[in-house]
């Protein structure tokens, strides 16, 4: 008999509550729009956040509701941007890739005015803690991996030199990084771009050269070399408008510090000779 | 109604026999999503809600199981009821409150499968509380939970700037702190509400 009580009586409860849960989602029933599920699907999912929302599901909403482009996600490619105009049913033009890339190749080649830093392994921490970074130069990578920690993608790891430096194949130009980095040394460039100067020194020449072996120090020789004139210096540091470089590398084989390098699109930055 | 049984209730719930590190119920969710400060506080919140609502449906059901002799159907039919409220719960919610259902985001199924709300309303049965007592209790356990919980998040974000040794890191690390603070809690033991 009471085998028989267990039985309906369990049977009754779920009987009721299976009942109650089948009228409550039809009351309680949302309706969600199925192209979301779709945009959300194509984004990477990964919530780095850099579209500028909360995670990517902000961003499909963001993009569902009008309220940004359908190339809104910074770390898409062309395929799944393509994708996600195809859901909203819009034309997307092809935006050139671009990639984070770190100004600065000194590490252990620069100069630093404290021998050793055993605070927080931060660059947020060693800034606080030592006025404005451990390095002689103001501008250059201090090397702990605050980016490291910031990059949702792993593709920025800290080389053989003691320098931040982005794999650009693996980069999703999401930009956390230089958001990142407190010495803002971070900026981007694009994925087609050969050659590259590794260096934001704004110092003038004769100081920037005693903080740092491999320091820009406004010469002007590349400037004055290039064919096509992308080259030129502003504040004191060789800046390239990429519009106009045809990757001739005449600017690397000029420069007198050897800073200037071509990648040749292998991701990697060649190792620089060091002249002194 | 004992006023001052319900406080003693209440400070053994949140703090003498915490569900986390004194009863060792709900460890899952304590490891799972305490990496974060304000994760940890929305699951702590989750818990609140859910296991005093659990703690209010369970006991008429366990009248009913009392009256017809079935006592040893406690576990299952406590397991059908919690399922079936967090789903409803969580319908509720979707529609009613969507910035709410937003921030608690995938803790709240989680709770279905935590034992710390199983664990609440067995243990109602276990010390024989009456309707208001079981409801309090169970509120009360899900503060301890939020305490436990928020106390632990708070130590982890700062041990991610620690160094410990290479084997330690990571979740070791976590686990031996979860230890240390079971150990520190059992110094409540033996605090009573005269």
């Amino acid at each position: 008999m009471n085998i028989l009580y267990a039985l309906l009586l369990l049977g009754i409860l779920g009987g009721v509550f299976g009942l109650v849960l089948a009228i409550a989602s039809k009351v309680f029933e949302v309706k969600t729009d199925p192209r979301l599920a779709e945009i959300l699907d194509a984004l990477p999912g990964a919530n780095c956040g850099g579209c500028g929302f909360p995670g990517c599901a902000g961003c499909a909403a963001a993009i569902l509701a009008g309220k940004a482009p359908v190339n809104a996600c910074p770390s898409c490619s062309g395929d799944k941007t393509a994708r996600i105009a195809a859901v909203m049913g819009v034309e997307v033009k092809a935006v050139e890739r671009r990639v984070a890339f770190v100004r600065c190749s000194g590490g252990d080649r620069a100069g630093h005015k404290f021998d050793r830093y055993v605070g927080l392994d931060d660059c947020v921490g060693a800034m606080k803690v030592s006025g404005n970074g451990t390095l002689d130069c103001a501008y250059g990578c201090l090397g702990l991996g605050t980016c490291v920690k910031a990059c949702k993608f792993g593709a920025i790891r800290i080389n053989e030199h003691g320098v931040a430096e982005v794999d650009r194949h693996k980069c999703t130009h999401c930009m956390q990084c230089a958001a990142a980095c407190p010495r803002h040394v971070i900026t981007d460039v694009p994925y087609s771009s050969d050659i590259l100067v590794p260096c934001g020194n704004k110092d003038k020449g004769a100081v920037a050269k005693t903080h740092c072996a491999v320091s820009c120090i406004g010469c002007r020789l590349c400037e004055k070399n290039c064919p096509t004139g992308a080259i030129a210096v502003v504040d004191n540091v060789a800046v390239i408008d990429y519009k106009k470089c045809t990757s001739c590398g005449t600017c690397v084989t000029k420069c007198p510090r050897k800073l200037i390098v071509d990648i040749h699109n292998n991701g990697k930055v060649a190792p620089v000779v060091i002249s002194q | 109604m004992d006023i001052t049984k319900l406080l003693s209730i209440s400070l053994g719930a949140i703090l003498v026999n915490n569900f986390i590190l004194v009863q060792f119920l709900g460890i899952c969710p304590f490891m799972g999503v305490s990496k974060k400060m304000d994760t940890a506080v929305g699951m702590g919140f989750a818990v609140i809600f859910v296991m005093g609502l659990a703690s209010a449906l369970c006991y008429p059901v366990n009248v009913l199981l009392m009256k017809l002799d079935l006592e040893y159907m406690q576990t299952v039919a406590f397991i059908l009821v919690i399922a079936a409220l967090v789903q409803f719960v969580e319908m509720f919610l979707k529609k009613s409150m969507p910035t709410l259902y937003e921030a608690l985001g995938v803790y709240l199924p989680l709770i279905t499968t935590n034992c710390a709300v199983l664990g609440v309303v067995l243990l109602n049965v276990q010390e024989g509380y009456n309707f208001i007592e079981s409801v309090v209790y169970g509120i009360t356990g899900g503060a301890g939970f939020l305490l436990a919980i928020v106390l632990f998040a708070s130590i982890r974000e700062r041990l991610q700037f620690s160094e410990p040794p290479k084997a330690f890191r990571g979740f070791p690390i976590a686990l031996i702190t979860a230890g240390l603070m079971a150990l520190s809690f059992m110094g409540f033991s033996g605090l009573q509400v005269w």
